[in-house]
């Protein structure tokens, strides 16, 4: 019983990982159909936020949840008002500055703060207890903390009226510019949203993986198979892949090990993939967010 | 089929500038700097498959080194096994092949578009690079050949086909290497303008429509697919041979993107372009290695992006554009210098008729 409590709530952990690495791509994703490949870096400099400010004496809760959105939400408005809005309908293009930027960034990163980092920040919130089995109480933060972010993405989107006017824009950008939609301010606003949510993510994962230049790396291939498995629609694509393919990827690793999980991970999507080669929301669920 | 020779007749007149290369190298270059060519001709020949299957065939394969590397990986773990370079050479390819053919295959098949085909094949890649690093300790071993992990494997020198004893020098490996470049650079350029690779041209042009020709385009690009990782592998050999060594780092996310930025900054649509520029960023970064001032990875970002903002089609067929458009204009200006003898003879003939 405590074993299976404990497995389910290694699960969940899982897919929640999954979809607070995947929501900030998914965003910028649903809205402009590019897959941003510098993902992996925001998440970084999220990471990197929450260390300088806590090792300069911020408060570790304010650094995770205010700073570090606001810090790489900024960085990411003044990427897309530099470089993404020159390449709007260059999808090639547009992956490929993405992916110089990304270069770009950990290079930045490394020339500053150097190849390694000396301090790392301990998980808070210390241990819970299964009956026998021990769980991390920060885990189960986290599990908390992605459903409250899908929630409030959600909310956002349905009852707001800039959710609204996104939603109109992914749907059909030339409808609504002739509507008087200013599109490029749209997608200043969900890139730098996108952005904000993966550095968001960042920052809260940063005490349990630690930071580190070229971290990102370690997120952006399962990010980017949630994403492009989930397909268009941003929640009901996220939630739905990061539950399949979690869920995997947690069976797989619980029966013979972590280092198998993600090759479980890769190859439940490229299967899918074959029969729904547009995701899982191109496909099914069509009509939601 | 004219045009078609003439561009052929440019690959071969490439190929016999490299071979006079190859037979000049040893006696001008050090001998430390033939022992590393013959690692960057690896890296050249992956540079050349990615030039051939998105140049060519449009097909976006963001993670090229997953079948460099694993072409890498199955050399070394055959050579151990088999006590010889020769068969291992085959079997590397065609585990390579046969990986990129069922990739292939739920791409091609399941018709996913470019952006996914991307981040899949590099995902792909980056996948196999965590997947190996876990396999240190003695369990993770096939056959005789030890994973190593993080650490990776040693990779068997080359030797004389059915003599596993008699293991090649550095400079005849060199001279292997470069001979195997060459001649894939001139099947490269052979199989792009076969019929086989005009249908590939075709389709990267407008995939619809070479569908509504009758062509099966997933076979086509299927094909091509198969082939770039074939070259991709044969790459991964030489490289693992003149490095000695086969690490995860074949498949790591800076080789993909120095892969890539190989096939930008030297052109897509031309086979020697990217070859170039793989031997010219490797002398860069190599460059950049030896100083701590500026990161090769900043530097690498901004030429990629700059690249993609200023000069999308890249260094060769920009020139190859400038070379045309001079020519032209010298055409031109023969013409017109034509013409205005022409003219007035033609002038004179007029009034001769009007006053005869």
């Amino acid at each position: 019983m405590d074993l299976t409590l404990s497995l389910i709530l290694q699960i969940f952990y899982v897919i929640a990982n999954l979809a607070l690495i995947s929501l900030g791509l998914a965003i910028i994703f649903g809205m402009m159909r590019v897959i941003n490949l510098a993902h992996g870096e925001f998440l970084m400099l999220g990471g990197y936020t929450v260390v300088v400010a806590t090792n300069n004496g911020v408060n570790l809760w304010f650094a995770m949840l205010v700073l570090a959105p606001v810090v790489v939400g900024a960085i990411g408005v003044v990427v897309e008002r530099l470089l993404i809005r020159w390449l709007y309908g260059r999808m090639i293009d547009t992956l490929l500055a993405t992916w110089g930027l990304s270069l770009f960034f950990i290079g930045i990163i490394t020339t500053i703060f150097g190849a390694s980092t000396s301090t790392t920040i301990s998980p808070p919130l210390g241990v819970v207890s299964i009956g026998e089995y021990t769980s991390s109480g920060y885990e189960m933060l986290l599990i908390g903390i992605t459903a409250g972010l899908l929630v409030a993405v959600y909310l956002v989107l349905k009852y707001t009226a800039l959710g609204l006017v996104a939603r109109g824009t992914m749907q059909n950008p030339d409808m609504a510019a002739a509507l008087g939609v200013s599109t490029s301010r749209i997608y200043m606003i969900t890139f730098g949203l996108g952005a904000a949510i993966s550095g968001f993510a960042g920052g809260l994962l940063a005490p349990v993986t630690g930071v580190l230049p070229t971290i990102g790396a370690i997120y952006i291939a399962k990010a980017f198979i949630t994403v492009i498995s989930g397909g268009a629609s941003i929640l009901a694509g996220t939630a739905s892949a990061s539950i399949l393919l979690g869920g995997i990827n947690g069976v797989v690793t619980f029966l013979t090990g972590p280092t198998l999980g993600e090759v479980a991970l890769l190859a439940a999507a490229i299967i899918l993939l074959r029969f729904m080669p547009t995701g899982i929301t191109g496909r099914l669920f069509r009509k939601s967010q | 089929m004219n045009g078609m020779f003439g561009q052929f007749r440019g690959t071969l007149f490439a190929a016999l500038l490299a071979l006079i290369f190859t037979i000049a190298a040893p006696s001008i270059l050090e001998f430390f700097t033939i022992i590393t060519l013959t690692q960057v001709i690896g890296l050249s020949i992956l540079a050349l498959s990615l030039a051939l299957i998105w140049g060519y065939g449009g097909i976006l394969c963001f993670g090229q080194t997953a079948f460099f590397g694993l072409g890498a990986y199955s050399y070394a773990i055959a050579a151990v096994n088999i006590g010889g370079s020769t068969g291992a050479m085959f079997i590397a390819v065609a585990v390579a092949a046969a990986f990129a053919a069922v990739l292939g295959y739920f791409a091609f098949y399941g018709k996913i578009s470019d952006v996914y085909l991307a981040v899949i094949t590099l995902t792909v890649s980056l996948i196999m690079y965590s997947l190996i690093r876990r396999t240190s300790g003695p369990e993770y071993k096939i056959g005789d050949a030890l994973l190593g992990g993080f650490n990776g494997t040693g990779a068997p020198p080359l030797n004389v086909p059915g003599n596993a004893g008699a293991v090649l020098f550095p400079e005849h490996t060199f001279y292997v290497a470069m001979v195997a470049l060459i001649l894939l650079y001139v099947f490269c350029g052979w199989l792009v303008n076969t019929h086989f690779g005009r249908v590939c041209v075709s389709i990267r042009e407008n995939e619809i429509r070479a569908e509504l020709l009758g062509y099966d385009t997933r076979a086509y690009k299927l094909g091509i697919f198969t082939v770039g990782a074939a070259v991709a592998a044969i790459g991964g050999i030489f490289f693992c041979i003149g490095v000695t060594r086969v690490t995860p780092d074949v498949f790591s996310l800076g080789q993909a993107s120095l892969t890539i930025i190989w096939v930008i900054v030297g052109g897509r649509g031309t086979l020697a372009g990217p070859v170039l520029a793989a031997f010219g960023l490797y002398y860069l970064t190599a460059s950049l290695g030896t100083q701590q001032v500026v990161n090769t990875s900043l530097v690498l970002g901004i030429i990629l992006i700059a690249f993609v903002l200023l000069a999308p089609r890249g260094v060769v067929p920009g020139i190859e554009k400038l070379a045309t458009a001079r020519r032209a204009g010298r055409r031109n200006r023969a013409k017109e210098r034509r013409m205005r003898l022409r003219k007035p003879r033609g002038g004179i003939s007029e009034d001769r008729h009007e006053t005869g």
